[in-house]
């Protein structure tokens, strides 16, 4: 972490980058995003297992990137998040430094993107067991159950957006569910509006998402809607051997096509 | 009491644990009803300013349109039950907002149903900061009756309102006077971190100050903040239906939003967030006190709680104060 916040402090001091994007200790015993643009301010920065934030989700909004060139704390799911987003062409590699720290307290400044794409090839990372357990549950129940199970889960839903708003890939300046002429996606928070919002967005982000699970971290009403999204990616290593967040190859899962693709359901 | 509340038709909204959340909830069951607890997850605020409030339905059909509006004299009598002085203190304020110009009569109405039963507070956690907004842990404004558990087992009463009185007289059995309790010894205290009426004057001037950006840049502009506050009124009217017919509602909506200010022109007078996070906190500190004479925020710390990125919103007025 030391050697975190000296390299902070020289990017900043020669002017490398105006913004270093990290983690900070935050109310009471939570960690929180920090935004470093003074080198004094350098030893603010924290990293350890609790930095569960996607930074990601910063580096293309405009607040940010008019502050000038940025560099980013990168932990595992912060790497796989801008191989995607560059991919589609949301993050340009000569406005970006990228911070990653091994468990070991190692820094490691990638030189390139390809650097991360061999780095994060070479260190899998594994969903958490509580997860896989509810998954597995999940796979286990019939239909009529899963359904249930989403049910209930979305009646405690308010509508907030907080899921959004935590993902780095719903990047989208004007979301779905934003347009309102027609209104494709309800907007009251009522059982079918509720649906509507959350299996879209599973949907926008089958294939796309990094695994941080930060939507479900982020919903103030604990549901665990970062499970719809890490079974469309189980789905699609399934169906289609690929996983999202591990390749610079510019091509979407959903919008590619490929003749050796298995698609029997369209004959 | 409770007992006596739900035979007598009353709905009863009061904070139960509901699929492992604490919120507030309608329940028919006293033993589900959580009585100790520092915060619920929601606050009471649905009870009077739903998530979604039914306006009107309409028809479309060969014989013409039609409309039929929700009638607002079929609203329920609702007590709150167990709700803690801030978020009972709410209701003053979302009346101000409802009642400001316009009478809104699905609010009015919601609210003349309501009995609020307040529960003083035998503690806190770090994101409480009532008594920097005018509110006190054992503070009876908003609440019809407060109770303040005593040693025992036995609660103190304090018969705010004329509702309240009604209410105890229905069930005098229940009530026995008691003379030298000292309330400041049964609710907990919390530390004062401003003055809120200081705040007022100093965040007047601040519309132009650079803090607004700083504080702003880990925002993630979602409505968590808004949709858990006890105070936060804004909502959106939709029309949702098929061919021959429809609903029109209300619903919450955020000032967090970046599109929330979106103009048909498409020109966003709010484009960047640090600009919507300011909205948030002159709204409740500068022109809800210049316009209403009331404070849009009463100190429940629900929205430092739920933010996933810890916009602790007690540290930041702190830091405006410092300023």
């Amino acid at each position: 972490m030391n050697k975190l916040k000296e390299r902070a402090k020289e990017l900043l001091t020669s002017g490398t980058v105006q913004v270093v994007v990290g983690y900070e200790k935050g109310t009471g015993e939570r960690i929180r995003p920090a935004f470093i643009t003074r080198p004094e301010d350098a030893d603010r920065l924290v990293f350890d297992a609790g930095c569960h934030h996607n930074l990601a989700l910063y580096l293309y909004k405009h607040e940010t990137k008019h502050l000038g060139k940025i560099a980013v704390v990168a932990p595992p799911f912060v790497l796989r998040s801008i191989l995607i987003l560059t991919t589609e062409f949301q993050i340009e590699e000569n406005r970006l430094i990228v911070l990653g720290v091994t468990p070991g307290d190692e820094l490691i400044e990638f030189g390139s993107f390809s650097e991360i794409e061999t780095w994060v090839n070479q260190h899998p990372v594994e969903m958490k067991e509580k997860d896989r357990e509810i998954l597995k549950q999940l796979s286990a129940m019939n239909s009529g159950e899963r359904w249930k199970f989403w049910q209930n889960e979305f009646l405690k839903c308010i509508k907030c957006f907080a899921c959004r708003g935590a993902c780095p890939m719903c990047s989208c300046f004007r979301c779905t569910v934003d347009y309102n002429n027609p209104q494709w996606i309800s907007v009251g928070s009522h059982q079918l509006g509720n649906f509507d919002w959350h299996l879209m967005r599973a949907m926008h982000l089958a294939g796309r998402c990094s695994v941080c699970g930060q939507c479900g971290e982020a919903c103030p009403m604990d549901i665990p809607v970062h499970l719809l999204s890490f079974q469309l990616n189980e789905d699609i290593l399934r169906m289609f051997g690929s996983r999202a967040g591990l390749t610079l190859k510019k091509e979407s899962l959903l919008s590619s096509f490929k003749p050796s693709d298995v698609e029997n359901f369209i004959r | 009491m409770f007992g006596f509340l739900t035979s007598a038709g009353k709905k009863i909204y009061a904070p139960v644990k509901k699929n492992g959340i604490l919120t507030f909830s309608f329940t028919s069951r006293f033993e589900e009803v959580e009585m100790s607890y520092v915060q619920t997850r929601l606050s009471a605020k649905s009870a009077a300013f739903p998530k979604i409030e039914k306006l009107l339905k309409y028809t479309i059909g060969k014989e013409g349109q039609s409309y039929e509006e929700v009638d607002v004299e079929k609203f329920p009598q609702v007590v709150v039950w167990g709700a803690h002085p801030c978020d009972a203190a709410a209701f003053h304020p979302l009346n101000a907002v409802f009642t400001w110009e316009t009478r809104d009569k699905y609010f009015t109405k919601r609210l003349e149903n309501l009995i609020v039963i307040g529960l003083s507070c035998t503690s806190h956690d770090e994101n409480c900061f009532c008594t920097s907004v005018g509110v006190h842990p054992g503070d009876t404004k908003g609440s019809d009756i407060l109770l303040t558990p005593m040693a025992g087992g036995d609660y103190l009463a304090e018969i705010v309102t004329p509702k309240g009185q009604a209410l105890a007289d229905a069930v005098p059995a229940l009530f026995s006077a008691v003379e030298g309790v000292d309330k400041t010894q049964l609710v907990t205290k919390v530390e004062k971190r401003f003055d809120h009426q200081e705040l007022h004057t100093k965040i007047n001037g601040m519309f132009e100050h650079p803090v607004w950006k700083e504080q702003a840049l880990r925002c993630i502009g979602c409505g968590a903040c808004t949709y858990v506050c006890p105070v936060c009124s804004c909502f959106d009217i939709q029309d949702e239906g098929g061919i021959f017919g429809g609903l029109r509602y209300r619903c919450w909506d955020s000032c967090g939003f970046g599109h929330f200010t979106i103009h048909t022109s498409g020109h966003n007078p709010r484009e960047t967030q640090d600009t919507r996070w300011r909205q948030r906190l002159m709204h409740k500190f500068s022109y809800q006190p210049q316009r209403q004479e009331v404070f849009g925020c009463v100190g429940c710390g629900r929205c430092s709680r739920s933010c996933p990125v810890d916009m602790n919103i007690s540290e930041h007025l702190t830091q405006i104060m410092a300023l």
